[in-house]
C-alpha cells in the first residue's frame, strides 16, 4: 500500500484558509478573548472557552483505498464529530481532550512488537506491518459502552490478514493489544486512572473474524491521533473500549489476558463486552443508544443484538450464557 | 459596613446577572455550534457542574460572613441557593426531557435500580421544599423550624457530590476536588459548633 507521507513545505490548496475564514476565525478568536476576559473575574468554565479555539492538523489523503465488504448504508457522522469526540484517556477524559491533547504523539516511527505463542516474533517498523496489506474502506457502526453511536467509515484491511502473516503456533488462544506507554508524550498516563499501557484482548476466532480490522486511516484520510493513529483495531460487533488505540504491541496468548476496564470496573466490564441491549451496565441500560451528530431533539435509536452484525459473528458465541460473559 | 443602598441597588442586581453568566456562555456555544457530537450531555453535563457550584459556593456565605466579618454577604445567600435550585432544574429538565426522552416509565425505572439517580434525584426533591420556603413569609411563620429545615442543604450537597462519584466511570478527580471543597465546609461548621458547646 501506500501512503503519501507530506513532505514538511508540502501545503496543500485544501489546507489554505480563504481570506473570510480566515477573518471569521481572527474574529472569532477576538470574541473568545473578550469572553475570557469578562469571565475570569467571575465563575465562568474555562473549558467552555478553551474547547471553542480551533486546532490544526495536518491531513493526508491515502492512495489505492478500496470499497470494502460489510459497510452499512447508513450515512457516516462528520469528520469533525468523529475527531472531536474521543475517549482516549491516555490524552484526558473529556471528549474534546484527545483532539486538544493528542498532537503530542510520535506516530513515525513505529514500531510494533509481535510476541508470545508465534512463529515469527520480532519488533517490526510500522512499514513492514503495512506493506502487504491492500487498504479498503468499511463504513461501519461504532456503538460506545456509554450508549452513544456513530457511524465511522474507516480504512484499513482485516486484522485475519495480519495474523496468518505471523503464524501463530496451535497454543495461540487468545490475541493480547497494547496501547503505547509513554507518559512523556500521553499525559494522561502520568495519573493511574487505569493501568497503563491500555491493554486488550480478543479470543482467536474474534481475532480471525473477517470483520474484525486494523485501522490506519479515516475518511479516506491518515488516521488522526486522537483516533489511534497509527494502528488501531476496530471490533464493530463489541463496545468501543474493546477497540484499542495506537497499538504498540500484539502478543499471542494461551491464557485469557487482562484487560485494562476488566481490571479497573470488573463487575461493570467484561472480557467480551459484545454489544447487547439485554444486558445492562450496572449504571445504565445499554437497550438504546443516542445516534450522535443528529441534534439536541433526535430520538434515540434501539440498540441491536451484537451492534446489528449478529449475522456475521452470533455463531461465535452460541451455547455461551451471555449475561454470565457479558 | 455596606449600606442596604448599595446592597440593593448594586451588589444584588450585579450577583444577579453574574449568576446567570455560565448559562449565557453555554448558550453562546450552541449558537455558535461549538458544542460536542452529544449536545445533550454537554447540557445535562454543564448544569450538573453549575448546581453542585452554586450550592458550595451558598455554602461559603456563613463560614465567610464569620470568618471576615462581612455580615452583609448573608443577604446574598438566598439568591445563590436559588440559583442552585434554578441550575438543578435546568439539570432535572434536561435530562427528563430530553435525555430520557419524557419516558415516565424509564425515569422511574432509574430512579429505582441506579443508586446514582437514586440519590440525585432525592438531592433534588429535597431542594423543593427549601426553594418554597426561601421567603421572609416561611422564615416568620416557621421561625425556629426554619434554621432546621434548611439544614437539609448540608445533606443535599453531600448527595449531590455522590451522585457525581457514582456516575464517572475511572477518573474520579473532579468529584473528589468537590467533595474535599464539602468536607472542608462542613468541618468549619462543625469545628464552630463544638467550640460553642465547649466554652
Amino acid at each position: 500500500m501506500l501512503i503519501k507521507i507530506k513532505n514538511k513545505n508540502d501545503i496543500y490548496s485544501s489546507e489554505i484558509t480563504d481570506q473570510e475564514t480566515f477573518k471569521q476565525r481572527r474574529e472569532f478568536i477576538k470574541q473568545s478573548g473578550q469572553f475570557a476576559l469578562a469571565a475570569a473575574g467571575t465563575l465562568a468554565a474555562p473549558e467552555l472557552l478553551a474547547g471553542a479555539l480551533p486546532t490544526p492538523a495536518p491531513r493526508a489523503k491515502i492512495a489505492g483505498v478500496t470499497k470494502g465488504p460489510f459497510s452499512t448504508d447508513q450515512k457516516p457522522n462528520k469528520y469533525k464529530d468523529i475527531t472531536n469526540y474521543c475517549n482516549y484517556y491516555e490524552f484526558g477524559t473529556g471528549k474534546r481532550d484527545p483532539a486538544v491533547n493528542a498532537h503530542s504523539l510520535k506516530t513515525n516511527p513505529w514500531q510494533v512488537a509481535i510476541e508470545g505463542e508465534v512463529e515469527k516474533p520480532g519488533v517490526y517498523n510500522l512499514e513492514d506491518i503495512l506493506k502487504p496489506h491492500d487498504l479498503e474502506e468499511r463504513i461501519y457502526r461504532f456503538r460506545c459502552v456509554e450508549a452513544w453511536s456513530m457511524v465511522v467509515p474507516w480504512v484499513g484491511f482485516p486484522l485475519a490478514d495480519l495474523i496468518k502473516r505471523f503464524k501463530p503456533t496451535s497454543k495461540a488462544k487468545y490475541v493480547e493489544f497494547q496501547t503505547l506507554y509513554d507518559p512523556e508524550n500521553m499525559p494522561g498516563q502520568r495519573r493511574r486512572i487505569l493501568s497503563w499501557p491500555y491493554t486488550e484482548g480478543l479470543r482467536m476466532d474474534e481475532a480471525m473474524n473477517p470483520l474484525t480490522m486494523m485501522v490506519v486511516g479515516l475518511y479516506g484520510e491518515v488516521l488522526p491521533n486522537q483516533n489511534g493513529a497509527p494502528l488501531r483495531l476496530i471490533v464493530p460487533w463489541k463496545y468501543g473500549f474493546k477497540s484499542i488505540k495506537s497499538i504498540a504491541k500484539i502478543r499471542f496468548t494461551e491464557h485469557q489476558p487482562t484487560t485494562a476496564w476488566n481490571q479497573s470496573a470488573p463487575r461493570e466490564y467484561g472480557f467480551y463486552s459484545n454489544v447487547n441491549p439485554e444486558v445492562s451496565h450496572p449504571r445504565w441500560s445499554q437497550a438504546k443508544e443516542r445516534v450522535l451528530g443528529s441534534g439536541f431533539f433526535a430520538k434515540k435509536a434501539e440498540t441491536k443484538i451484537f451492534n446489528g452484525y449478529a449475522d456475521e459473528v452470533a455463531s461465535l458465541y452460541t451455547g455461551m450464557d451471555l449475561r454470565k460473559f457479558f | 459596613m455596606m449600606s442596604e443602598q448599595t446592597i440593593r441597588w448594586l451588589i444584588k442586581p450585579v450577583l444577579f446577572v453574574l449568576c446567570l453568566v455560565p448559562l449565557g456562555l453555554f448558550t453562546f456555544d450552541v449558537m455558535s455550534g461549538e458544542l460536542s457530537a452529544d449536545p445533550v450531555k454537554d447540557a445535562t453535563l454543564f448544569t450538573g457542574d453549575w448546581t453542585l457550584r452554586f450550592l458550595l459556593i451558598t455554602l461559603c456565605v456563613t463560614p465567610l460572613r464569620r470568618l471576615f466579618g462581612w455580615i452583609w454577604l448573608i443577604k446574598l445567600r438566598r439568591m445563590l441557593g436559588l440559583y442552585a435550585f434554578f441550575y438543578a432544574c435546568l439539570h432535572f429538565t434536561v435530562w427528563f426531557w430530553l435525555d430520557r426522552e419524557l419516558q415516565l416509565g424509564d425515569v422511574i425505572e432509574d430512579i429505582i435500580k441506579r443508586p446514582y439517580i437514586t440519590v440525585g434525584f432525592s438531592a433534588f426533591m429535597m431542594l423543593i421544599p427549601l426553594a418554597i420556603t426561601s421567603n421572609k413569609y416561611s422564615i416568620c411563620r416557621l421561625k425556629k423550624r426554619w434554621q432546621k429545615l434548611h439544614k437539609l442543604v448540608y445533606l443535599i450537597a453531600a448527595l449531590g457530590v455522590l451522585h457525581f462519584l457514582w456516575l464517572v466511570k475511572s477518573d474520579v478527580l473532579e468529584p473528589l476536588i468537590y467533595g474535599v471543597l464539602l468536607i472542608v465546609l462542613l468541618s468549619i461548621r462543625a469545628w464552630w459548633e463544638r467550640r460553642a458547646k465547649t466554652i
